[in-house]
């Protein structure tokens, strides 16, 4: 459950575009009829159907006049394996009629479908079908719906919110806090949600990354691979020491947000990367959890 | 009878009736109802386990609130030789049907049904495999 070890590391210019910002996810069905060799006649649609929604009166941004401009491309770095598809990246960005010609392009929203490991889904696919399971956007909602419904539209699939739950929660900050970095760390923080109150009521548990490194270490056996018990046994040693000096059990409330140095995840199905050696590990685990969600 | 957890308070035993059935009841949603079960259900004599007593989980409609692995719920059954049932409160429907179900596990354990005891869910409980 791991990514291989050995496996080539990502070059961080290009994707270090990736990291640090809060994505959205979603999970995807497979794409039908979809052309790698097509994607500039993909952008001219995807514009068109944009500048189309606008006349509608689905304007997007009040005031000033904007031509937004579609640009798709192939990340061929961003997979798993050989059996993955490429990831696809798009990107919108505006360039305001009223200011000058030679103003640069901004970059106003960016999505990108990609499966790392994602053979589960994309190995028993009958031809003509692509598969790209885990969608991850960053930028206005409305501009995330438009290309959502013409990529629906145009190649007969469906996206979903992908939402985390606490049990995945549990895995991912097991994980990541068990990941070896090279420089000091942020801390580990678990963030609960304590239900049936009538003022909701946010409990914030932060550790020491390298004491929550250390309790990892004891409890791993096999490096590499991760069981449930060992993810059970790391959170009920959290959830003890918190009852040792707090009396509250935080078994009983909800996990909702997760904070690594690594990376972190929110169980609205929000994450953020942040670090660029652990990239294809996190994407892995999302791609898995895509998955799931279709299957 | 409802109870947090076990064992019940011995000052009202004289006053308590007959107990013929004890139903476990587990959130999906918290990691804490488990905890709470595995430690109540070694407070139970173990004559109860010959089909008086059965897990009931909850919450079960909500897939992406689950703190718990259903795995580790029914390796519980298994252990303690004991149906679970899982059902979602929220939903009237289910709600109702569940309760018409213990209802039903009641009566036969409680041997008001003429012909069946609590020991029919036992062997119901076996796996074809092992046979």
């Amino acid at each position: 459950l791991f990514p291989p070890p050995g496996q080539e590391s990502v070059d961080p210019q290009k994707t270090a575009f990736l990291l640090r910002k809060a994505w959205t996810l979603y999970s995807v069905t497979p794409l039908y009829r979809f052309r790698r060799a097509r994607l500039r006649d993909y952008a001219r649609l995807l514009s068109a159907f944009i500048a189309a929604e606008k006349q509608k009166g689905l304007a997007v941004e009040v005031g000033v006049e904007l031509d937004i401009k579609v640009a798709l491309s192939s990340l061929a770095e961003l997979r798993g394996s050989e059996l993955d598809q490429a990831a696809l990246l798009v990107q919108l960005s505006s360039r305001s009629r009223a200011s000058s010609r030679n103003s640069e392009d901004k970059l106003v929203w960016s999505g990108w479908f990609c499966s790392v490991f994602g053979d589960d889904l994309s190995e028993n696919l009958p031809e003509d079908f692509t598969s790209l399971p885990l969608f991850l956007s960053h930028g206005a909602e409305s501009y995330t719906a438009l290309v959502g419904s013409w990529f629906q539209k145009t190649f007969d699939c469906c996206f979903r919110r992908l939402a985390i739950s606490p049990q995945n929660l549990s895995w991912m900050v097991a994980m990541w806090a068990g990941c070896k970095l090279d420089r000091a760390a942020s801390a580990v923080e678990l963030v609960f949600s304590v239900p049936r109150l009538a003022q909701p009521l946010d409990i914030s548990y932060a550790i020491h990354p390298e004491d929550a490194k250390a309790l990892w270490d004891t409890v791993q056996k096999t490096p590499g691979e991760i069981t449930q018990e060992e993810v059970d046994v790391f959170m009920d040693c959290l959830y003890a020491h918190f009852h040792r000096h707090f009396k509250i059990h935080l078994s009983a409330a909800k996990l909702v947000k997760v904070s690594t140095a690594v990376a972190s995840a929110h169980c609205d199905g929000i994450v953020k990367i942040l670090h660029s050696q652990y990239l294809p590990g996190v994407l892995m685990l999302l791609t898995e959890l895509a998955i799931s969600q279709i299957q | 009878h409802l109870a947090a957890s076990l064992p019940l308070p011995s000052e009202r035993d004289h006053l308590r009736p007959r107990i013929d059935l004890v139903v476990f009841m587990i959130d999906i949603k918290s990691k804490y109802s488990l905890k709470n079960v595995e430690t109540s259900l070694a407070h139970v004599d173990a004559s109860f386990f010959l089909g008086k007593v059965c897990f009931l989980v909850t919450g079960v409609g909500r897939v992406n609130a689950c703190s718990i692995e259903t795995n580790a719920i029914c390796k519980l059954g298994k252990a303690y030789c004991s149906p679970v049932l899982f059902c979602e409160l929220e939903l009237e429907g289910i709600r109702v049907a569940t309760a018409q179900r213990l209802l039903r596990m009641l009566q036969i354990c409680a041997g008001h049904i003429p012909g069946v005891s609590a020991l029919s869910f036992v062997s119901l409980m076996r796996n074809s495999d092992d046979d």
